[in-house]
């Protein structure tokens, strides 16, 4: 099948306004969008830029949006999309070249929310127990793979780029519930600061734009009713 | 976080504020249905709008439990009404002058209002022009 891809692109420091560039390749309806955008990278036009790594779906590097909707690139395909298909860059960051979007005040907000296990206690002499039930409680957001297709979905987010956002919360609700953390008092004061998750609508466009299914506004909600009644 | 520095910080915690304002707005919605679908009962099903005049209004509010009723579905409204506009103020005003513009005359509005309302409420006499 033939499609047509419209990819919006600019160059920081060149280009003035982005700019919509036309492409159309030969590709099988099973075909990845990825696959896609390297016909086009490889055979027609060197210039295009987009992240990718892995290629299927694990590392997050190709989070874009498809179509207006944030997909990874890797993981949606050709015949779900049609024969014309829009790609932008995430929305809310800023371009550096073409699909490839700045990053650094997002792990700025992943580092605010210190994701990794604080236990200040005597370790035991073997390992912290947890058991399953106490592991299921935080399940859904160790899936987490920071590809910014949730955060960059959020009109708070777009309209507030100082809020938390949806990717830092899951990262800290991942933590947050874990039984064997011992820092919840310093976690809820990051999360329930004027910047954090009270800036939730409960627009819901981060759960449709997860590719991991995360449930991230129920994180969320999970977030915020742990600092109005504490953690359950 | 509104207080993250370019190089990255601490958040200032406000102190709850947002943390009420988010319950009061479930607790506030919550209660506002029942109210309004008892407002909307009493005047458009029981009784019609062309019934409503001075004497009904008169007759009703010398229970002093309907003008708690109709204070509360006031002041819940309003302040309902008021936390919702402060909300998207906060998410969508980012120039300085527009939004202390807007959140003075946004609070100012609510506090008249709630003043008028609560006045009205308070010192009716259903005895004077009755």
């Amino acid at each position: 099948m033939k499609v047509k891809l419209r990819i919006k692109r600019f160059e920081r420091g060149k280009d003035r306004e982005p700019y919509w560039a036309e492409y159309e390749v030969e590709a099988e309806p099973t075909d990845r969008l990825l696959d896609a955008l390297h016909a086009v990278k490889w055979y027609q036009d060197g210039t295009l830029a987009f992240r990718r790594s892995c290629a299927h779906g694990v590392c997050g590097s190709d989070a874009m949006l498809i179509n207006g909707v944030n997909r990874l690139a890797c993981k949606v395909l050709l015949k779900d999309l049609g024969q014309r298909i829009t790609v932008e860059p995430m929305r809310g960051f800023a371009v550096i070249k073409d699909l490839v979007v700045e990053f650094d005040r997002f792990m700025e907000k992943y580092r605010l929310v210190e994701p990794y296990l604080k236990a200040g206690s005597e370790p035991p002499a073997k390992e912290r127990l947890q058991t399953p039930e106490e592991r299921e409680r935080f399940d859904d957001t160790t899936k987490c793979i920071l590809c910014g297709a949730c955060t960059t979905s959020c009109p708070s987010f777009w309209s507030n780029p100082d809020y938390l956002g949806p990717a830092a919360i899951v990262q800290a609700h991942r933590f947050l519930f874990d039984s064997r953390d011992e820092a919840t008092a310093e976690r809820l004061v990051v999360l329930g600061a004027r910047d954090g998750v009270w800036r939730c609508r409960t627009i819901y466009n981060c759960t449709d734009a997860c590719p991991r299914g995360i449930e991230v506004t129920r994180a969320i909600g999970e977030v915020k009713k742990a600092l109005l009644l504490g953690k359950r | 976080m509104a207080e993250l520095s370019e190089a990255g910080g601490r958040p200032r915690p406000t102190g709850g504020l947002e943390l009420y304002a988010w319950v009061f707005m479930r607790v506030s919605g919550l209660l506002l249905l029942f109210l309004a679908l008892g407002h909307l009962a009493i005047m458009h099903l029981i009784h019609s709008v062309e019934e409503v005049n001075f004497a009904f209004v008169a007759e009703r509010w010398a229970n002093p439990l309907w003008r708690l009723y109709d204070w509360l579905l006031l002041m819940l409204a309003l302040l309902h009404g008021f936390n919702g506009l402060r909300v998207m103020v906060d998410d969508y005003i980012r120039s300085a002058a527009w939004r202390v513009a807007s959140l003075v005359s946004l609070y100012g509005l609510t506090f008249l209002f709630l003043v008028i309302g609560s006045l009205v409420v308070l010192i009716f006499q259903p005895m004077a022009g009755g």
